[in-house]
């Protein structure tokens, strides 16, 4: 499976429980992955990007329900914005059309913005809520926009006891 | 085509600053000599040049006849017809067909050159989590359970099929092409012609191109008929070179028109040519109230979702760097799987030798 992060560089592990992480490599390095979540496409709405808001049980004693939903929906929230049809999305494809399609070339389009803010959006959460809960969110674009991966990582000195597909660990918080 | 910032970040390298590239990545130890990017490990079955920039199909022997033909056919008209079209008539004919021509070859290029809609393959973490999602909901019974899921998309049920090459389930309209081993989004169709597969992301460089190629014919022909008319007033009929002309467009033309005619009618009821040729919503199937789910009932908002709709985004970020870490499993994904994975299809037979020999023990 997917190997512990980078090679370590010497730095004195820290356990993720303790409030001094500031970094995400630090959280990387210093913890075990023990299993990995995936939130699945909701399609009810058609082929527009949208995750579903279930909750899902592996993260129950990780974090609040509501704070994940939250950022789900903010996530859902800012991918209808990227795909919304409208005058702003019909005016930037008839400009891009009259110009044979090179003005693609050298102007980012609406949703390459959005997908920054996203990707500024999910390195603050992770910051933030995830990574002091020993989370880590998958930007969706890397893993093709089908899922986003929540990683869960364990404590090292009690990551002897996971056996990959046990999660809800009671080393936790 | 164009480098993308947003999808060089990487939550690893978050302890650094924002605006150092991943190219430039500190790493302690450098084990390889040069950073490999990920289109060397493409898994499809593509071609890539410039470094990435560049995507087409492995056949794409047919893109330099379709470019030979419409180069040739327009070099034909600008040295036969157009000297006496502009003596006799306006300047504005070459002109017209100049930019014409532009726009096709533009458009040309860009349909072949464009990523479809390539959606990456399953990470092997993601496939055993599909597989145990599939376990999870068979029974009991010795009949493996079957590997489709059924969802509802505008109070419409569709089925979703199992990749077992992609090790996923398909997400709706999308397909996979076997000329190029990948799963396209809306997959129109793999076209010869410009050496590369239609999908969500080059459908509308395609149509565009389909189109304006039509009027480029269109235009060619009338103008070589008005020359021949015109000249057997004045003079005898010579010139083999408008022959030539009149020979491939009065061939293309048809093929063309139909073609733009067809894909006019698909544009308009948001559907594509593999959901037709399957005819997945005709009314014929039984429900009366199976019509297209993703279709917005107006022909005209139809037309400008699927033609001046938001760009979507290239999901395989071709240009990207590997980590150093992952480039091992990358490579080696097809073998390297997790014991969940034992029934996918290359197994499949191993399996079914082995409980034949338990049977016969």
């Amino acid at each position: 499976m997917l190997s512990a992060p980078r090679t370590a560089t010497g730095r004195t592990t820290l356990p993720y429980c303790h409030h001094s992480f500031h970094n995400l490599q630090e959280l990387r390095h210093s913890a075990s992955l023990a299993n990995k979540v995936f939130i699945q496409r909701d399609y009810s709405e058609g082929t527009v990007c949208k995750f579903q808001t279930k909750f899902p049980s592996e993260l129950d004693s990780r974090i609040e329900k509501t704070l994940f939903e939250d950022t789900v929906k903010t996530l859902n929230n800012y991918y209808a914005e990227a795909e919304k049809i409208g005058g702003h999305a019909y005016l930037e494809g008839c400009l891009a059309c009259i110009t044979a399609y090179l003005i693609f070339l050298c102007m980012e389009t609406r949703y390459e913005k959005v997908l920054k803010k996203i990707s500024r959006y999910i390195q603050e959460q992770n910051e933030k809520i995830y990574a002091p809960r020993g989370l880590l969110i998958t930007d969706p674009i890397e893993r093709g926009m089908r899922v986003i991966e929540i990683s869960i990582y364990e404590d090292r000195g009690s990551s002897g006891s996971s056996s990959g597909s046990s999660t809800t660990s009671s080393s936790g918080r | 085509m164009k480098n993308c910032e947003y999808q060089q970040i990487d939550p690893r390298a978050l302890g650094t600053p924002a605006s150092t590239p991943a190219s430039t990545l500190p790493h302690p130890r450098k084990e390889l000599p040069h950073p490999r990017r990920k289109w060397e490990v493409f898994p499809g079955k593509n071609r890539f040049y410039c470094n990435g920039r560049i995507i087409v199909a492995r056949q794409c022997g047919v893109l330099p006849l379709t470019l030979s033909l419409i180069v040739l056919t327009t070099t034909l008209f600008f040295t036969f017809d157009c000297p006496f079209l502009v003596a006799h008539l306006t300047v504005c004919i070459p002109v017209i067909a100049g930019v014409l021509f532009l726009f096709v070859i533009i458009t040309l290029l860009r349909t072949s050159f464009t990523d479809p809609g390539i959606l990456p393959r399953a990470l092997p973490e993601e496939a055993a989590d599909i597989e145990r999602q599939i376990d999870n909901c068979g029974s009991a019974t010795y009949r493996p359970p079957p590997r489709t899921k059924e969802i509802l998309i505008n109070g419409q049920l569709v089925k979703l099929k199992y990749c077992f090459t992609c090790k996923m389930f398909r997400p709706p309209r999308t397909s996979h092409c076997s000329l190029c081993d990948n799963c396209v989004e809306r997959f129109d169709h793999h076209c010869p012609w410009v050496g590369n597969c239609v999908g969500k992301r080059n459908y509308r460089f395609f149509y565009t191109f389909i189109v304006s190629l039509s009027f480029l014919t269109s235009f060619i022909f009338g103008c070589v008929i008005t020359h021949l008319t015109l000249r057997s007033q004045v003079l005898n009929l010579n010139g083999s070179g408008n022959v030539v002309e009149l020979v491939v467009c009065f061939f293309s033309i048809w093929s063309i028109l139909g073609l733009s005619g067809f894909h006019t009618y698909l544009v308009a009821s948001n559907l594509t040519t593999n959901e037709d040729i399957k005819g997945s919503w005709s009314s014929k199937r039984g429900v009366e109230e199976s019509g297209n789910p993703y279709s917005y009932n107006s022909i005209f908002t139809n037309c400008c979702v699927v033609l001046c709709g938001p760009m979507p985004p290239s999901l395989i970020d071709r240009r990207g760097f590997l980590p150093p870490d992952v480039i091992p499993q990358t490579v080696t994904s097809e073998t390297e799987l997790h014991p969940f994975m034992t029934k996918n299809d290359t197994n499949m037979e191993g399996n079914c030798q082995e409980f034949a020999v338990s049977c016969t023990a």
